[in-house]
């Protein structure tokens, strides 16, 4: 495990969750700090959703806490999580499919926690220039890939000071994950803490610095993504399908 | 059955022209109170059954004011913002303790409210038929048009109720709380967790159906007698204006509305002992040729 002296941005520690009667995350923890990109790896059902939606307050923890700049969250809703800083792009992407382009990104316009004011319509249409001329157009008539952007894009528009991204390059054609992994090359370059959960380590290598490996719900692995890439077994026994 | 009558009604230009002007006003009365009934159940999934009483409440509302100030105006403002207080604070205490509960839990509390508040109103307002009286500036002749008799309140009404309608079509349509409401109906998590206190817009959403329920018994007042109970057709009305129009349309309940008010205006004349069974049996048409109503979406 790395250690860092950068600042925790935000963290889930020693959390507990259960859907109904059956517990699903046993006692993970994990800490992402300023300017890091972290992937949290593990097969289909491992819990990395469930992680993802823990720290964004839609699935709250029963024991254990969460933080986002150091203010603990694990009994607040989930708006009250967003307006701390912390951002959500969910996985199976949930734009408002009757709402234009331009509406689904200024639902979600507001200032980061600090009053940070980065990131607006015309910033996010230079981020994301492929969005610009479907403005207009229905959010639920996009392709799958520029769903995707929008949907990151969206959650950018509240100037979160972290991102959580659930599974940005599944179910979508290679040349589009390239074009999601160019993206979020930028927004690591550009200072983004970002917690991005994958199944595919090979897409997370060149973005995240950092692997947190879970499976059946629990913390079984933390190192550098490049001691992950060159640890044989741990592929072979947690990431392996 | 008289189809001769009808007949003779829709050949005469008067009579359209007098039907027509009743059924708009029923129609776009009716609107005010279905458009808030099909908000409320397209952001919260709620079918506030007791959408009638808070109409009832603000006719007595406006009725309080009327007496107190004298001014038909303040009257109709009194009768909207009471209710729409009254909404707020029926959605925070009551109705929001039942978000998620089985349908029969929401429909036991409505129907309580319901029960309750036509009580209320007997004892503060008495048992008897209550009088509003026409407010002096719509004492004048009526305008006859085509040789139809078309009295001056009934068009102040039909304009009011119309540019009411335009105002909530943009404010849904294109104001950013108008977007968020919407997106609050489709994916409430979505919206709470892009920071939107889905709270706050439900709250919203009860407080905007209860000032247009409000408004439109305050309208409505000078032309319908107030009585305790009289919410009660008004809501069956705006649910079959609902399975018309489409439920959660703002679009469908204004033309549902329309609709339901010529055919009552003019199945009084062709149907005079039929007229509630036609919006039933339009209702049923509607159900076979498109079960998600003219506006619905598919799969809803």
């Amino acid at each position: 495990m790395t250690t860092t002296t950068n600042r925790t941005i935000f963290s889930a520690e020693n959390i507990d969750v259960f859907y109904g009667t059956s517990q699903i995350l046993f006692d993970v923890s994990i800490a992402v700090s300023e300017g890091q990109t972290m992937a949290l790896l593990g097969r289909n059902g491992a819990g990395k959703s469930t992680t993802l939606k823990a720290l964004a307050g839609l699935a709250p923890p029963k024991r254990g806490k969460t933080t986002v700049l150091g203010t603990e969250m694990q009994r607040r809703k989930p708006h009250v999580i967003a307006r701390a800083g912390l951002g959500y792009v969910p996985e199976d992407r949930q734009v408002f499919p009757e709402h234009s382009v331009e509406d689904n990104l200024l639902i979600a316009e507001k200032k980061g926690p600090n009053g940070e004011d980065y990131w607006t319509l015309a910033r996010i249409f230079e981020m994301l220039p492929m969005l610009e001329p479907l403005k207009g157009r229905m959010a639920g008539r996009l392709s799958g890939g520029e769903q995707q952007m929008l949907t990151i894009g969206r959650t950018l528009m509240g100037n979160p000071v972290g991102l959580l991204l659930d599974e940005p390059s599944e179910g979508l054609a290679p040349v589009i994950v390239q074009q999601i992994g160019a993206l979020l090359r930028k927004l690591r370059d550009m200072g983004v803490t970002v917690l991005l959960a994958e199944q595919n380590m090979h897409f997370c290598l060149g973005i995240a610095s950092h692997a947190t490996v879970i499976d059946k719900g629990e913390i079984v692995y933390r190192d550098t993504i490049e001691a992950l890439r060159a640890n044989e077994d741990v592929k072979a026994r947690y990431l392996a399908l | 059955m008289d189809l001769s009558a009808l007949g003779s009604c829709l050949i005469s230009p008067s009579c359209v022209i007098t039907q027509s002007t009743s059924g708009l006003i029923i129609g776009l009365l009716l609107f005010l109170v279905a458009a808030g009934v099909s908000l409320i159940f397209g952001v919260l999934k709620v079918v506030n059954f007791a959408h009638g009483a808070f109409y009832m409440l603000g006719a007595y509302f406006a009725y309080s004011a009327y007496q107190l100030s004298g001014s038909y105006l303040i009257a109709v403002l009194a009768g909207g913002i009471g209710v729409a207080i009254f909404g707020v604070l029926f959605e925070r205490l009551l109705i929001s303790r039942v978000y998620g509960s089985p349908v029969l839990m929401q429909i036991l509390v409505c129907y309580a409210m319901i029960l309750i508040l036509d009580d209320v109103v007997k004892i503060i307002w008495g048992a008897d038929f209550l009088s509003f009286g026409m407010p002096p500036a719509f004492q004048q002749l009526p305008i006859l048009f085509a040789g139809g008799v078309v009295p001056v309140f009934y068009l102040f009404l039909i304009v009011i109720t119309l540019i009411i309608a335009a105002l909530l079509g943009l404010l849904i349509t294109k104001t950013r709380y108008g977007k968020i409401v919407r997106a609050a109906a489709v994916n409430p998590s979505m919206v709470s967790a892009l920071g939107i206190n889905t709270g706050v817009v439900y709250a919203s959403v009860f407080m905007l159906g209860g000032l247009l329920a409000g408004l439109a018994g305050g309208l409505a007042a000078p032309v319908r007698s107030l009585t305790a109970g009289m919410g009660t057709s008004i809501i069956i009305e705006s649910f079959i204006v609902t399975v018309i129009g489409g439920m959660g349309s703002v679009a469908g309940a204004l033309v549902g509305s329309i609709l339901i008010g010529l055919v009552r205006s003019f199945g009084s004349i062709g149907f005079p002992l039929f007229t509630e069974g036609l919006m039933f049996v339009m209702m049923a048409v509607v159900l076979v040729l498109k079960p998600s109503g003219l506006f619905g979406k598919e799969g809803r």
